[in-house]
């Protein structure tokens, strides 16, 4: 096979179990060998973003969630699968030129397989939202970089939707860690840019300065955003240095900056945001 | 050509200053017969236009010495060794800094446009997604034709709905379809002489591949790897569109081979065919790479080494008969395609085929008899340590995919892909596209349904991973040395070209068209196209003034100096 990842959209609707649809109840409801089927089919066709146990990849929501974003039931699941969601990363079934989409059967297979996996209970909000929301955007110091419904700073990226994109978990590394896996740009799941948040500093023919992160780049000009949330777009030929570093300008949130109660308290903000 | 420059307005282009078709004492004794016959001048003209295409067609021999017409860009890869070497050296090291943009063709075609085209005697003719093809005035990039073909909506393309382009023989040009058809189409109309159909779109076979035109047939290799068919390099007769042969990547029962594959797993077994091969005239033999076996990323099922899969193939021309073969990677579980265009290069005296392959080595071949002479990584690689007793790079322990997944490098899109690469016989250098990716490989067992995708796997970004790296690699041949590199500010999909103006072309994906040296491999121009390439370049010439031409985006630029 020749270009883009495969483990997209694929499969043939041979309407193997007839034309029954999304008004139907599943029909492979808690069968455990429907539920193995429907594992293998979700590594092919949702892992990449949705992650390995469907735990959320970074770029997809955690569905072992009992509660989620877009649906409500297996009828409501089997809609988006098959339709994805307008405004978001989420494709329709068969929609990337690969192949022509999964089986109905293939779908209730992997609607099984979620439900075999889910968190039981809806887990309980460990922290305070409000006070989290205080924080962002006040002591904590994250509405400088960061924007949440409109509110905050651009030269990190918007958090709006990380809650219902990202795992708790995934989130508490980001802000702990915020080198080791640095936050795309203008990464889509379906899209392949390589840009990251990475540091970026370049001096230019004048001797000033510019330290940011990159917007956009390619091998001859650079698109810089510097704290102060000024562009600069830059030839590279014409500058004197240009350096990257993957050290992200994000200050690491030790537990002595960041508790472990206030870091509940802003993440359960951030998920609750995520979830409208 | 002369009535399409006369109809042309007389600004803003190049007009021809004169007419681009060769004349003769018999022509124009003709026309002079013809101006005495006939008085409406339309008519004279178009007559005069139809002896001096007839003039042009493109003969079996024309393309066997393609060195001889260096203006024309006959096949997909330039010539029939592969080389993608242009011995056109007006531009050059010198002036390419004043490259300009002649001009842009849009296809308004969507997805990724993978084509090459081909430029004859001033006619470009090209294809582009969901089965397009069509003709320019490669002067002005106006269109001449356009065919577009109605495709079933139930097509199975594994990876868009892509084509890499035509072959050209005669008074016609040819075009592997998304639904397994082969058509050949008028050259001067685009019409349809004769279309057939080569196997079932519905069981995932289709076609993507430049088909390449040898002597009287049209050599075509079918896609669908990833839905377990059982692949086929086809010949048709030029004329009639008759199946003149057809040989199986995967052997059946009482066949040499079919005892590599484990009980009835051949029948589905994939080894596609789906990237131009070469031509030797010398030997009448066809050299054509194959893909992965099938499913592509879990060997469970299908034990032994699944001949002839990612192999290349040396064929009879005339009979399809293999001479030999050479297995790349062996039991592939990487989806790992040898699907490369395989280079015919002579040096010290041998007959060599060098071929850069997607496992992430080097090979040097004997192209008399398929003999390994040197295997070389190019790029990062983790799957192999050791090389057998032919020198053949052998997987060590840590290769295989798991059920939780674990790490190989590279990566499933390979060190390198289908993207063409070039030999330049001056810097007697091989360069490539290449890409540092590892991903985690992780095994997903699945039943084979007729038409259904058949990977039996999935394969993700390493969580850990450095970020991807691309880079345009000058090799040398001798040692496998890689002598040069530039890095793309992240991997490109685009092929290479070189020329005797002592330059390298490629894209990025970041949609700039450069020009490198190449010796140095340092840019020396760029201009940005505003969409990634996925295509190769080609030069061309038309009234002693070079061009260079590459697909980015949805659209064919063409370059050349003010």
């Amino acid at each position: 096979m020749s270009g883009r990842w495969r483990v997209g959209m694929i499969g043939v609707v041979f309407l193997a179990i007839g034309a029954r649809g999304a008004d139907d109840r599943n029909p492979l409801a808690a069968d455990p060998k429907a539920a193995k089927a429907g594992e293998y089919e979700f590594r092919i066709n949702c892992a990449l973003c949705h992650g390995l146990g469907a735990k959320g990849g970074g770029r997809g929501p955690d569905l072992t969630r009992a509660v989620k974003k877009h649906t409500h039931n297996d009828a409501e699941m089997f809609q988006v699968i098959s339709n994805g969601i307008p405004g978001t990363a989420m494709p329709a079934n068969g929609t990337n030129g690969q192949g022509v989409g999964m089986t109905d059967e293939e779908i209730w297979q992997i609607i099984t397989y979620i439900r075999s996996e889910e968190v039981k209970a809806p887990a309980k909000p460990l922290g305070n939202a409000a006070h989290g929301k205080e924080l962002f955007y006040g002591d904590a110091n994250c509405s400088l970089c960061h924007m949440v419904e409109g509110k905050g700073g651009r030269f990190g990226p918007d958090l709006t939707g990380v809650g219902g994109s990202r795992t708790r978990e995934a989130v508490i590394d980001s802000v702990r860690n915020p080198s080791r896996r640095l936050a795309w740009g203008l990464t889509e799941a379906t899209k392949e840019f390589p840009q990251e948040y990475e540091t970026v500093t370049a001096v230019t023919a004048d001797g000033k300065q510019i330290k940011g992160v990159t917007l956009n780049e390619d091998s001859f000009t650079v698109q810089i955003m510097d704290i102060g949330e000024h562009i600069h777009l830059l030839e590279k030929d014409k500058l004197k240095s240009f350096q990257k570093s993957r050290e992200s300008m994000m200050p690491k949130y030790t537990p002595e900056i960041l508790s472990y109660k206030d870091l509940e308290d802003v993440v359960t903000f951030l998920l609750r945001v995520g979830a409208k | 050509m002369t009535v399409q420059a006369k109809m042309a307005p007389p600004s803003n282009h190049d007009l021809p200053r004169k007419s681009p078709w060769k004349s003769g004492p018999s022509r124009a004794a003709l026309g002079v017969l013809l101006t005495k016959a006939f008085r409406p001048r339309g008519f004279l003209h178009t007559i005069i236009l139809l002896v001096a295409i007839s003039h042009a067609q493109v003969t079996p021999e024309r393309l066997i010495n393609s060195a001889k017409e260096p203006q024309n860009w006959m096949t997909y890869s330039g010539d029939y060794s592969g080389k993608r070497f242009s011995a056109l050296d007006q531009i050059s090291v010198i002036n390419a800094h004043s490259l300009v943009a002649k001009w842009v063709y849009q296809t308004a075609a969507t997805g990724k446009l993978e084509t090459t085209p081909l430029v004859v005697d001033g006619i470009m003719y090209a294809s582009a997604q969901d089965d397009r093809a069509f003709a320019l005035d490669a002067r002005s990039g106006r269109p001449i034709w356009m065919y577009q073909r109605q495709i079933p909506s139930d097509i199975r393309p594994c990876c868009g709905h892509v084509n890499r382009g035509l072959a050209i023989l005669g008074d016609k040009v040819f075009l592997g379809t998304l639904d397994a058809h082969v058509v050949a189409l008028d050259a001067k109309t685009g019409n349809v002489i004769w279309d057939i159909a080569a196997a079932d779109y519905r069981t995932g076979n289709s076609f993507t591949v430049a088909p390449l035109a040898v002597k009287n047939l049209i050599v075509i290799g079918i896609s669908g790897g990833e839905y377990g068919v059982r692949g086929f390099i086809d010949a048709y007769d030029a004329g009639t569109g008759t199946r003149k042969w057809r040989f199986y990547t995967v052997p059946g029962p009482g066949e040499q081979g079919h005892d590599t594959w484990e009980g009835d797993s051949w029948k589905v077994g994939g080894a596609p065919a789906w990237n131009t091969g070469t031509y030797d005239p010398a030997t009448n033999q066809i050299f054509w790479p194959t893909g992965n076996p099938a499913p592509s990323n879990r060997g469970a099922g299908r034990a032994g080494d699944n001949l002839y899969s990612n192999s290349l193939l040396a064929l009879d021309a005339d009979s399809g008969k293999l001479n030999w073969y050479f297995q790349f990677t062996k039991h592939d579980e990487h989806d790992w395609d040898a699907t490369q265009v395989p280079v015919m290069i002579d040096a010290g005296g041998k007959k060599l085929i060098a071929q850069a392959d997607r496992n992430g080595f080097f090979y040097v071949i004997d192209r008399t008899n398929g003999k390994l002479i040197s295997a070389t990584a190019y790029g990062k690689q983790t799957w192999s340590d050791s090389k057998d007793a032919d020198g053949r790079p052998v997987a060590n322990q840590n290769a295989e995919p798991t059920l939780n997944g674990h790490t190989v490098c590279p990566g499933a899109l390979g060190t390198t892909n289908f993207m063409a690469p070039t030999y330049d016989p001056q810097t007697n250098l091989f360069y490539v596209t290449a890409r540092d990716q590892c991903d985690v490989f992780s095994t997903a067992p699945q039943p084979y349904e007729p038409g259904h995708a058949f990977y039996g796997s999935a394969y993700f970004p390493s969580e850990d991973a450095e970020p991807y790296l691309g880079f345009l690699k000058a090799i040398d041949p001798a040692t496998g040395e890689v002598k040069q590199k530039f890095q793309h500010t992240s991997p490109t999909w685009s092929g290479v070209l070189s020329t005797a103006g002592g330059l390298v072309f490629s894209g990025d994906a970041e949609g700039n068209f450069i020009a490198f040296d190449a010796q140095s491999l340092k840019p020396l121009w760029h201009f940005q196209m505003g969409g990634a390439v996925y295509a190769a370049p080609i030069a061309f010439a038309i009234d002693g003034k070079e061009y260079i031409a590459i697909a980015a985006g949805s659209a064919i630029y063409s370059f050349g100096l003010p």
